[in-house]
């Protein structure tokens, strides 16, 4: 067990769930990462969580996300989120990454 | 490399990584890197009912230039170990 690296490579072919610096949430397929963490995501689509209505979502397609904006990269579990009712969730979106 | 080297002394402790959006996520040290990218594993977000954000995430990569506060167990802290590792990292430079 020498250096532990936190690669991304595990992740690389599994849906994950991408917190970016403004505050968006974006979930897609990883299949590419580099050191800087820029990523690819295949078929993706943006959870817009509001006060006043249930969770949208809207398709993107295949993005590039530079790595500057990464904040968080969640491994999602579809069963969990297969359980979740997002019309019924009220949240307000997440506060954008202030240094 | 002084606190690279102290986080993988903490592989395996129950943290919490509070971030500059103010999130908060506890989970367990899975890794670290030399940018302090952080993995936890068996993610809990503080506040769930105000951040369902991540609520289908268990495991989660924490890129190091988003971290605010790192909260740890005071059983991993040695404050002598972690002197001693100071004074060698100010007389290297």
């Amino acid at each position: 067990m020498s250096g532990k690296e936190t690669g991304l490579e595990p992740l690389v072919d599994t849906t994950i769930s991408v917190i970016t610096n403004d505050g968006r949430n974006i979930v897609g397929v990883l299949r590419g990462f580099d050191q800087t963490t820029n990523l690819i995501l295949d078929e993706c689509h943006e959870r817009v969580y509001s006060t006043k209505s249930g969770v949208e979502m809207l398709a993107l397609g295949l993005y590039l996300i530079r790595g500057d904006n990464v904040a968080v990269i969640g491994e999602l579990d579809d069963d969990l989120d297969s359980q979740i009712d997002f019309m019924a969730i009220r949240a307000a979106p997440l506060k954008p990454i202030t240094h | 490399m002084l606190f690279y080297s102290y986080f993988k002394t903490l592989m395996g402790m129950q943290v919490t990584v509070e971030l500059k959006n103010d999130l908060a996520i506890q989970g367990t040290l899975h890794s670290v890197d030399q940018y302090l990218n952080i993995k936890l594993e068996n993610t809990r977000v503080i506040n769930e009912d105000r951040y369902p954000h991540m609520r289908s995430v268990k495991n989660c990569f924490i890129r190091g230039s988003v971290v605010r506060y790192v909260q740890l167990p005071a059983e991993g802290v040695d404050t002598d170990i972690l002197h001693d590792a100071t004074r060698r990292e100010a007389r290297g430079t």
